[in-house]
């Protein structure tokens, strides 16, 4: 940014701090770990048609309960349906309702709202901060069980009425209503953390000289937010991003666990686990439980530990 | 800080009728008309109108909301679509103290093992058990409870046959034990992890470096200087722990048959019995606002350094 200063400290020409976190990242065994699960799973979620051998759905009477076995790594439930290709199925209602979620709720309304919080102040940060606590002021997923508990019906009567009007059929039945509330809810409420950090990395950086020094060159706001404020940001919204999918991941598995969710036939992992969750499942057919269950801990797991590997690359000075 | 304190205690009624109206506004109009869900087959339109008069319901919204709070300051919070004729508090207070008890038993353990956990972290920083400990607290801090447990139930129930897996007997029964343990595991996590760090920082404090130079034992280094002021920040966080608490009370009492307010919630999401949801809703928010006030306050109490401004 200042030429003066990179040779004051000797650092060699064209490294960036992203090039020297990249490579701090990249020498994180953890991270890279964490990395490669999470790109495994949701590309195995992403291209669930293809990566899963069967159809979640197709039944095989001849076949139930079977324990895991080389043409079905997970077993087969009491239907007869392939384990394993239910639980990519289940992966890809993850993977839909997460980026779908963290990209307009975290991301979006979160980084805007904190912004203007940050960098506006006076009333809107009052609002805003006020509106924040309130929506705090509901312990964890509480919010968003209760946004899913009460307002499907409106939606589906909703997208019923848009189906009359405009002629299209089948959206409602496509189980697109489920998809809608369910990350719709996660989003209104995932994106307080979001601004509030934004919010006071711009209140700090506001005070920093090159803004000052900007703004006494006669930088628009416009210009300030985008070319200083913005990448300074990127560091903590990165981590926060990475933490935040994997608790937006178990929100998204309680809603479903909670009847909540995504409604079958799709598959999802909070709904296998509810269904096989009784204690004579455990002790006859535990396969039909554990695997769904691993793959949860896994993606929430490796969330976590792939956003405190990013923490630790981009802010090597935290710890 | 007494402003600070009047700011909160003035700020706190704003909060919880925000609350409560977002409760109530997501119930009137979500669901959609609840003499119609009452009523499902009669369908007499005088009847529905009769009955819609009776309960108020021909009323503007605002006035709704008004006459929902007025009844629920004094307890009343309506009556259950799914239990007809029980009142929704009566539901309720029955259960609170099932719920109670299994919430304390969890938080004790939480602190129990968390504090000795995060103190082994910080006396090896930076070693393998520090790292080890570390990952293990990210890990079960995230996890949430129906994840734990049925792994627990294998353990303790199948493989071990130690603790029974069902039931509820009070406090002092063995059957508190498991949902105690599951439910307390995110608090083991988040404790130990938060007094490692609190170690750590007041290990590095000159008042200790003072009382190893004036001989102290190592033993009441620990005891005297670092271990108390080192809680207090455990302190904070037990108003937040409040809130996982309740969404694993939720799971934890269906999994393991528990009679409590968590067990009535699910009954409710269920059978979408929107009275029951809203109260439950409504006092959870309560419960977790007041107790974090009383944290907040509490916390200035114990540590005259912190300034609010």
């Amino acid at each position: 940014m200042v030429s003066f200063r990179k040779k004051k400290t000797a650092a060699p020409k064209g490294r960036s701090l992203w090039v020297y976190a990249a490579r701090r990242f990249a020498r994180s065994k953890k991270g890279m770990v964490c990395l490669a699960i999470i790109v495994l799973l949701y590309g195995a979620g992403i291209f669930a048609p293809l990566a899963a051998p069967q159809h979640y759905d197709q039944q095989n009477l001849g076949i139930t309960l079977r324990p895991p076995s080389a043409d079905h790594p997970f077993g087969t439930d009491r239907l007869g349906r392939d384990m394993f290709s239910r639980i990519i199925y289940g992966i890809r209602t993850t993977v839909i309702v997460t980026t779908a979620a963290m990209v307009t709720g975290g991301l979006l309304l979160g980084l805007a709202l904190g912004l203007i919080s940050g960098y506006f102040g006076r009333w809107a940060d009052n609002l805003i901060m006020r509106v924040g606590e309130v929506f705090l002021a509901f312990p964890d997923i509480l919010l968003v069980i209760l946004i899913a508990a009460t307002l499907k019906p409106r939606v589906t009567e909703w997208v019923l009425n848009m189906e009359a009007t405009t002629g299209i059929s089948g959206v409602a039945r496509s189980g697109f209503v489920d998809y809608l509330v369910v990350f719709g809810a996660l989003a209104v409420v995932s994106w307080v953390g979001m601004a509030r950090v934004v919010r006071g990395q711009v209140l700090s950086l506001k005070q920093s000289q090159y803004i000052m020094a900007a703004r006494a060159l006669g930088a628009s706001n416009g210009r300030i937010i985008v070319h200083h404020i913005f990448p300074n940001l990127l560091p903590p919204i990165i981590v926060l991003v990475s933490v935040g999918m994997g608790s937006i991941a178990g929100a998204e598995v309680m809603l479903s666990w909670l009847g909540l969710g995504v409604q079958p036939p799709v598959p999802s992992l909070g709904a296998m686990i509810f269904d096989n969750g009784d204690i004579s499942i455990l002790r006859t057919t535990p396969y039909l439980l554990l695997f769904p269950v691993a793959t949860v801990a896994i993606i929430i797991f490796a969330f976590n530990l792939l956003g405190d590997a990013l923490n630790d690359a981009l802010n090597p000075r935290a710890r | 800080m007494g402003a600070y304190i009047l700011r909160r205690l003035l700020w706190t009624p704003v909060l919880l009728l925000t609350v409560a109206f977002i409760t109530f506004a997501l119930g009137f109009y979500g669901p959609g008309d609840p003499v119609e869900v009452l009523m499902k087959q009669y369908q007499d339109p005088a009847v529905v109108a009769r009955v819609r008069a009776q309960r108020g319901l021909d009323r503007p919204f605002l006035v709704q909301y008004g006459i929902y709070i007025k009844n629920a300051v004094t307890g009343d919070l309506g009556e259950s679509f799914k239990y007809r004729g029980q009142s929704v508090s009566g539901l309720i207070g029955r259960r609170v103290a099932v719920s109670a008890q299994l919430g304390l038993a969890a938080l004790l353990l939480s602190v129990i093992l968390g504090i000795p956990v995060g103190l082994l972290a910080a006396l090896r920083q930076g070693r393998w058990q520090d790292t080890g400990i570390i990952s293990a607290t990210l890990l079960f801090y995230a996890l949430p409870v129906f994840i734990t447990a049925p792994f627990l139930l294998m353990l303790f129930v199948l493989w071990l046959g130690i603790l029974p897996s069902h039931g509820w007997g009070g406090f002092f029964d063995t059957r508190i034990i498991m949902p105690a343990l599951v439910l307390g595991i995110p608090g083991v996590a988040f404790i130990a992890r938060m007094s490692r760090n609190s170690i750590v920082e007041v290990l590095a404090q000159d008042y200790v470096r003072t009382a190893r130079a004036k001989g102290l034992t190592e033993m009441m280094v620990y005891w005297r200087h670092v271990l108390r002021n080192a809680m207090i920040p455990i302190f904070t966080v037990l108003g937040m722990g409040l809130a996982t608490l309740v969404t694993g009370a939720i799971i934890v009492e269906t999994y393991f048959g528990i009679p409590g307010i968590g067990r009535l919630a699910i009954d409710a999401f269920f059978s979408r019995d929107y009275p029951v949801i809203m109260a439950f809703t409504l006092l959870i928010a309560v419960a977790y606002v007041v107790a974090n006030l009383i944290v907040d306050i509490g916390y200035r109490f114990l540590d005259p350094r912190i300034r609010y401004d």
